[in-house]
This record gives structure tokens, sequence and C-alpha cells, in this order.
């Protein structure tokens, strides 16, 4: 084995440290991009169709092209935003435009599974569009909201494998420079199965903590 | 009070359009219990979504307490919704939240302080009778217990107006009439005037004091419970009224009166209220040669009044007969001859 417990507790560091940040900035930007995929559509809150179609189709963009490329071709953009293209901080730039669009997708399909009825009933009391976006449809897609983060942040976890690959640092790197190119079976058996692990525990933990909501 | 003037409403979609509701003219007065029947498709739920503006009139005019309201900005149509509650079909209550939290929410919305949101959602559990319910999720209920939740809701922010679309409907019979007790509860203790609508014959003549029959999105007949029950005038509302009165004669009774000839006469006796069927058989049988025998009957109340009819055969000389149906006739009482396919 070519590597010692040190390199690999960093790199696990380096992982964490990438999939959490750009879960945090995919979230600010895919929850409102959710939110407002659904309430623009055609019949439904805020109907304006001009944003729905120009978010629809930007989103597909985005959710068409694959990581491995998205990662080369965001490198001037990462480097306008952070100042370089290298790094685990240069590496969450692509993971934010990667997983926001998705996650954007995934909000939409949670809140598109609440009740029309539910949204019926809170016109009926007169809310306002932000009072039926915050008090119904988040809360009574809260569960199902748990579950669709659960599966972006594995996402996340491998994508953020990848960006390993250009200088990212993480489990991913580690995986690539000694397991793969140094033939280091040993190191890439270790960190596949640290990957194993971590997505395990994400969904099961997911899976717990929309189970606790739904609590059923 | 609650007035459509000329309303239409017509629905297009993808390039083919539906005419739900075609030129409503109808006003429900403040305190009344206000039932509209209707076939599937008839219009209903347009008509009653209407009142609250969940859907838009495509023209004509909705008026609530004087005040127009397709005129008005949106900011004040969510002020005027919050004098009309609302009850649904399919209860539309929130999952995720305590059957506490549900009831509170129009209160919560309308920024209500919580220790005057925790006395009123109290009281209205008490009310509809879910007090000891108030931690409960909404699937931990039966249907009639979520019905009381949505009733419980509706009621927050005392309207004066309650909109029911169909809120019995997914309801066995005996919830159903419990919850229909519960509104009339609500009508006679709080004076608020109730829009109900319904596929269901029975809703109506259970606790509706007039009733409107819509069908292709127009008003074909209105009227107080009592004069549409014991007279209608269209064929859909005596279809609707014959689904709760049941004056089909029974086959054993119709085979019988194929059999009979001669000198036997079968005939229906429509009676309502005090002029009822039996002081009038036994006045009959005594003041004239004729022998009467009550094949089937059926006596309903309507609105605290008895109604229904009698199918009685007359056994006697012609003559005979003929003076008990001209004394029948002169009390004013509906009297017919059946035969036996006519029924
Ligand atoms: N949102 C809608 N879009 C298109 N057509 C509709 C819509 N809502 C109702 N309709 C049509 O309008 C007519 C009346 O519907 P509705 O008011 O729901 O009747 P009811 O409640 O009596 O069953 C029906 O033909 C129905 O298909
Ligand atoms: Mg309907």
């Amino acid at each position: 084995m070519l590597v010692n417990s040190e390199q690999i507790i960093e790199a696990l560091i380096e992982t964490i440290q990438m999939v959490a940040f750009s879960l945090l900035f995919s979230v600010l930007l895919g929850l409102p991009l959710g939110i407002l995929l659904v309430v623009t559509r055609k019949g439904h809150l805020i109907e304006n169709l001009a944003v729905f179609n120009v978010l629809n189709g930007v989103i597909n963009i985005f959710r068409s092209v694959p990581f491995i490329i998205l990662l080369v071709a965001m490198i001037p953009v990462t480097r306008f935003i952070v100042g370089t293209s290298i790094g685990t901080t240069a590496a969450i730039v692509p993971l934010v435009f990667y997983a926001g669009p998705y996650i954007a997708r995934l909000v939409e399909n949670s809140l598109l599974e609440v009740e029309p009825g539910v949204i019926e009933a809170a016109e009926a009391m007169g809310a306002t569009p932000w009072q039926i976006i915050t008090k119904f449809l988040l809360p009574e897609a809260l569960s199902s909201l748990v579950l669709a983060l659960t599966i972006a942040t594995i996402g996340l976890v491998g994508a953020s494998a990848m960006a390993g690959a250009v200088g990212g640092g993480g489990i991913g790197d580690l995986a690539i420079t000694y397991g793969y190119q140094r033939f280091d079976t040993i190191t890439m058996f270790i960190t596949v199965a640290i990957l194993v692990v971590i997505v395990q525990g994400l969904q099961s933990f997911g899976n717990f903590a929309a189970k606790k909501i739904r609590r059923r | 009070m609650i007035e459509f003037q000329n309303l239409r409403k017509v629905y297009k979609s993808s390039g083919q359009q539906v005419t739900a509701l075609d030129g409503i003219n109808l006003t429900i007065s403040k305190g009344e219990i206000f039932g509209v029947i209707g076939f599937s498709g008839a219009g209903k739920s347009s008509l009653i979504r209407c009142v609250n503006l969940l859907e838009r009139p495509t023209s004509g005019k909705v008026i609530i307490d004087g005040h127009e309201l397709t005129s008005l900005p949106v900011k004040k149509i969510r002020e005027v919704k919050k004098n009309i509650g609302m009850v649904f079909q399919h209860f539309n209550l929130l999952n995720s939240k305590t059957v506490f939290a549900n009831v509170a929410m129009p209160l919560t919305l309308a920024k209500v302080d919580k220790a005057q949101i925790k006395k009123r959602v109290h009281e209205l559990l008490e009310f509809v009778g879910l007090a000891d319910k108030a931690d409960y999720h909404p699937d931990q209920l039966s249907g009639g217990q979520k019905q009381r939740v949505g009733i419980a809701r509706a009621l927050a922010t005392q309207p004066s107006i309650l909109l029911c679309d169909e809120a019995t409907s997914a309801l066995d019979p005996q919830t159903t009439s419990s919850i229909l007790q519960l509104l009339k509860k609500i009508n006679q203790e709080y004076k608020i005037t109730i829009l109900i609508i319904t596929h269901e014959m029975s809703v109506i003549r259970e606790i509706c004091d007039k009733v409107a029959v819509i069908e292709g999105g127009k008003i074909i007949e209105e009227g107080s419970v009592f004069d549409v029950f014991s007279a209608p005038k269209t064929a859909t509302a005596r279809n609707f009224v014959s689904t709760v009165m049941n004056d089909q004669l029974p086959e054993s009774i119709n085979n019988l009166i194929q059999k009979q000839a001669g000198s036997q006469r079968i005939f229906r006796i429509n009676f309502v209220g005090t002029s009822a069927g039996q002081p009038l058989l036994s006045e009959i049988a005594k003041k004239f040669d004729v022998h009467l025998n009550v094949l089937f009957g059926n006596i309903t109340e309507l609105q605290g009044v008895p109604f229904g009819n009698l199918i009685v055969e007359f056994q006697g000389e012609d003559k005979e007969v003929l003076r008990a149906l001209t004394y029948i006739n002169e009390k004013k009482i509906s009297i017919k001859e059946v035969s036996a396919y006519a029924s």
C-alpha cells in the first residue's frame, strides 16, 4: 500500500468538505429553482410561462451534460469565481452546477406530489402564494424532500470523487492517483470501501429521517 | 347573502371549450341551508368554487353581502375569503400537521396571536367533538373525524358563509348523517349561511331549506325543499326525488295489480302534512260503502312535515267508489288511479 492512514483521513476530510459545501450551495440554488419550476407552471400559484420555460430549458441543458465534461467546461467559470481551478474549493463550483439543477428537478418532483387539494384549501383560506409555499407545500413535501436530498448528496459523493481527478483532492483523487495509476490494489479497495460506507450511511440516515418525518 | 348574476364559466383546454356554467342566476339568503344538486359534470363544483373565486367566472357577477367579488383586487379577495369557510369532499387536510395545527392554520395565516389561537382551536375541537384528538395526525383519524377537522378549520375565522363541496360523498351513510347533523347545528348556533353541493338527494332532504337542481350548467329547478320534493317539475328533479322517496311499486304489488280485474281499482294518494293518510282512509271507509286495502305506503318527513304516498285498493260498487273519489278530491288531496305498468 502506497498511502498511509493520515493521507486517507485527509482525503476523507476533503471529500466531506467538498460534499458538504457543494450540497449547501446546491440546495441554495436548487431549492428556489425547484419551487419556481412548480409555481410558475400553467395554472399554478404564480403562473409565468416565460420564467418556467427558460428555467426548464436551462436546467435540462445542465442536466444533460455529463459531469466529467461539465468539470472541464466550467474551468473558466471556476477560475473567475474562486481564482483558481485546482483544489478542493475549486471543485465545489462544478459540483454546484452539477447538483443544483439536479436538486431543482428533485424538489420539483417532490412538490408536485403534494395533493392539489391541499393548495386549494390554502387558497380558500386566503393564503398568499408565499404562505402557500412555506406553510403548505414545503411542510407537506418535507419527507419526500429529505429523500430527494439524500439522493442528491449521494450523487455529490460520486461526483466529488470524479472532481478529484482534476485536482480536487478527496477520496476519489486518492483512488485514481494511487489505486488506478499506480496499480495499488489495496488503496483502491480501501477507498472504494470508504465510499460504499459513506453512501450506505447517507441512504440509511435519509430513509430514517424521512420515515421519522412521515411518522409511518 | 350570496348572489349569482348571469354567471358563466367556460373552460378552455387544448383547444376545446367546455361551458361548465351557462348563465346562473341564484340568490341564497342569509342563514339558509341551500343545496345544489346535479349529476356528475353538471357544473356543481364550478359553481361553488366561483363563490370564493377558486375559479374565476368567465362572465357574470358573484355578489356577497353586497360586494361584487370579481372586480375586487386580489388582496381584498383574500380578505373576503376569510369570511367564507370551505369544506371539501376529500378533506384536504395537511398530513404533516396535527389536528390542532390544521384547525389553527387559517388563524396562523391571519397572524392571530398564539394564546388566542389556542383558545379558539380548543373551542372548535370541542364543538365538533374532537377535543381529545388535538395531537393526532389526520392519518390516524376516520373519514368522519377528518371531515370534522375540515369543518372546524373552515369555521376557525368565524365566517358567515360555509361552502360544502360534496362534503359527505366520501363517507358512509351513518357518518354522513352525523356530519349533516353537525352542519345543521352550525347553521342554527352560528347563523352561518351554508351552501351545499351534492349528488345525493338524501343530503338535501336531511338538512336543506332550499334546493336548486343544476343540469348542463343551468339551474333547471329551484324552490323550497318541500315544494321540489312534493311537486318536482322537471324530469331530472323527479329522478332525484325518486331516489329517496321510493314511490315505485314493488314487484309483488305490481303483479297483484296485474292479476286483479273487475271491481277493484287501485289508487295512489299523495299526502302532505296533517292531511295525512290514515284519518282520511278511516273516514272514507265509514262514510262510503267501500273497502280499502292499503297495498303499499311510504312516508318521510320533510322539514318536519310528514310527506308520502299510499297505494290503496278500493273495493266496491262503481258508484260508491266514485263518491269516495269525489270526496277526496274536494279535500284537495292528490289521488291518481294507477295501472299495473305505470307507476
Ligand atoms: N379545470 C377544468 N378544465 C376543464 N374542464 C373542466 C374543469 N373543471 C371542470 N371542467 C368541466 O366542466 C364541467 C363541470 O364540471 P364540475 O363543475 O366539476 O361538475 P360537477 O362538480 O357537477 O361534477 C365538466 O364537463 C367538467 O369536465
Ligand atoms: Mg364536483
